[in-house]
């Protein structure tokens, strides 16, 4: 199973109903799958020349040492972060990527995420309860995509949660399995992509991001994923100013979308997107077998 | 759950579950009218009924709406999620928008009618219901269809009716490709005759003579005796 849930607005307009509608779509997903939970924000954009840098760790967190870490490491003061339940995010500068990497060894910490728009969270646990807990429902931003996780293939561990993102402002969920990501990840690693667990999800995050990199577009990365990725899968992606849905060749794992002038959104089920405003009456369809979606926003925006 | 009209019983599914729904739906007289009101894509409405009711079902549904019927008349305002009607015995089931995967799976007996398009595998492993679609029908039609009768009034996807056994396939439409093992056969008088009184049964106003059939070459291995031991 599994369950997904994405929602973009498409001019990027009042980016305070992204938390309030968003949260309870992915609420009505537990039932899917109950043993994890994350969700990508793309909330307001980092001042200039700087990222957000998205931390997971626990409520005993020493958050005051790892900010001295940072203001040391990156010879700069870095400002104390904002704390949402196991997770911290900093602002960094760009291009520090590298020097920061060491703070995995140096604490208990994983790095979540970096974008100068998105940050990802994530956690093994009830996923309605942590959703309370990182306070889903009052996030702002211009769009989201969040999964549910009942695990197949591996342990039930924060790192096998999704989002999976392998670059700035990128990530994708997945439902369903891929048969032949050995191989794809050999192949990807031998391109210089980093992959930090064995999940064959984050392998798809990795090729598309290759793709992105080479000069794609993410249709394009979408299209050839589609010949070189063998399996099941719906995916969801978001980029910093779009968001896309695929489905495997013979639509093994199930999707349903809604479009309205103001959104599109996505989830396993048509329970998940029934509250939202319009949707009843929105252009409902599943996606087609294979057809890439995608949507980038119609103005140039910034969350205001 | 009220009394709205004489005689109509109405649950809005914002008060009450599914369960106590079906509960009430398996012990009505025959003859009993319902309406069930914010269905919001809820699993499992009115599965499992055995005798003669009405249900009106006024929104979108989730998975197995109306699954295993046998006898009721069920009517869904909206569009319906996976396996509409699955397993359905007899009775009539009519959607009146569209019908994600698997609509009409391995049923027995009884009419599917969805008013929309159907998504993959409609009718898939059709044991001798009928199923008629007003739209298009998705991709893998009739997969492994081994008896009953599936009418497409739009165009068919890619793989229609692979694999399949004894049940015939109209399509009006075009097919985009046929799946292993089904071919066009020739529409006789005796085809002419059934596919008129689906039509009707369905309300469609579409001509017999419109359509073309499909059905199974019976070339694939487990038609050929010398595998008969196989089994």
């Amino acid at each position: 199973m599994c369950g997904i849930a994405g929602l973009f607005f498409k001019n990027g307009s009042r980016p305070e109903r992204l938390g309030p509608l968003f949260s309870p779509m992915l609420c009505r997903m537990e039932s899917r799958g109950a043993d994890s939970v994350g969700f990508a924000i793309y909330g307001d954009e980092a001042p200039a020349g700087s990222h957000w840098l998205t931390l997971g760790g626990t409520t005993q967190t020493d958050w005051p040492a790892i900010t001295g870490w940072l203001s040391a490491m990156l010879a700069s003061p870095i400002e104390e972060p904002r704390v949402l339940h196991t997770h911290a995010i900093y602002e960094v500068p760009l291009g520090t990527e590298s020097a920061v990497a060491g703070i995995e060894s140096a604490f208990p910490v994983v790095i979540m995420s970096s974008g100068r728009k998105m940050q990802i969270f994530k956690e093994a646990g009830s996923p309605t309860e942590l959703l309370d807990l990182f306070g889903l429902a009052s996030v702002r931003g211009t769009h989201a995509i969040g999964h549910t996780r009942m695990a197949t293939e591996s342990a039930v561990v924060t790192a096998g949660a999704h989002p999976f993102s392998t670059g700035e402002d990128f990530c994708l969920v997945h439902n369903g399995s891929l048969s032949n990501h050995h191989w794809v990840r050999r192949k990807l690693e031998r391109q210089g992509i980093h992959f930090r667990t064995e999940n064959d999800s984050e392998v798809a995050a990795g090729y598309l991001s290759w793709r992105l990199r080479e000069g794609d577009s993410l249709e394009a990365a979408l299209e050839s994923a589609l010949r070189d990725l063998d399996g099941f899968f719906t995916f969801c992606i978001g980029t910093a100013n779009g968001f896309a849905v695929l489905r495997d060749p013979i639509a093994c794992k199930p999707a349903v979308l809604v479009e309205t002038d103001d959104y599109v959104a996505m989830a396993s089920e048509y329970r998940s997107l029934a509250d939202l405003p319009g949707a009843a009456d929105g252009r409902i369809w599943e996606p087609e077998p294979g057809i890439v979606y995608a949507w980038e926003f119609q103005h140039a925006t910034t969350p205001a | 759950m009220t009394a709205s009209a004489p005689d109509i019983l109405t649950f809005d599914l914002g008060s009450v579950t599914v369960r106590e729904i079906n509960r009430t739906l398996h012990g009505l007289a025959a003859g009993s009218s319902v309406e069930i009101l914010s269905p919001d894509g809820a699993h499992n409405l009115a599965c499992g009924l055995t005798v003669p009711i009405s249900v009106r079902i006024e929104g979108h549904t989730g998975y197995y709406c109306g699954g295993m019927n046998e006898e009721a008349d069920i009517l869904v305002n909206g569009h319906t999620g996976t396996g509409v009607g699955e397993n359905m015995m007899s009775g009539r089931i009519e959607v009146t928008g569209n019908a994600s995967q698997c609509a009409g799976a391995s049923a027995h007996g009884g009419l599917l009618v969805i008013g929309g398009d159907t998504s993959s595998r409609c009718g898939i492993s059709l044991k001798g219901g009928d199923i008629v679609v007003k739209g298009k029908a998705g991709a893998m039609t009739g997969f492994l269809a081994q008896k009953g009768t599936i009418v497409v009034c739009g165009d068919a996807g890619e793989g229609l009716g692979d694999s399949l056994y004894e049940a015939r396939i109209y399509v009006k439409g075009t097919v985009a490709s046929l799946g292993t093992d089904c071919i066009e056969k020739e529409m006789r008088e005796e085809h002419l005759i059934q596919l008129a009184a689906l039509l009707k049964a369905a309300g469609c106003p579409d001509k017999p003579t419109d359509f073309r059939r499909y059905g199974s070459a019976r070339q694939l291995y487990h038609f050929h005796v010398e595998h008969a031991a196989s089994y």
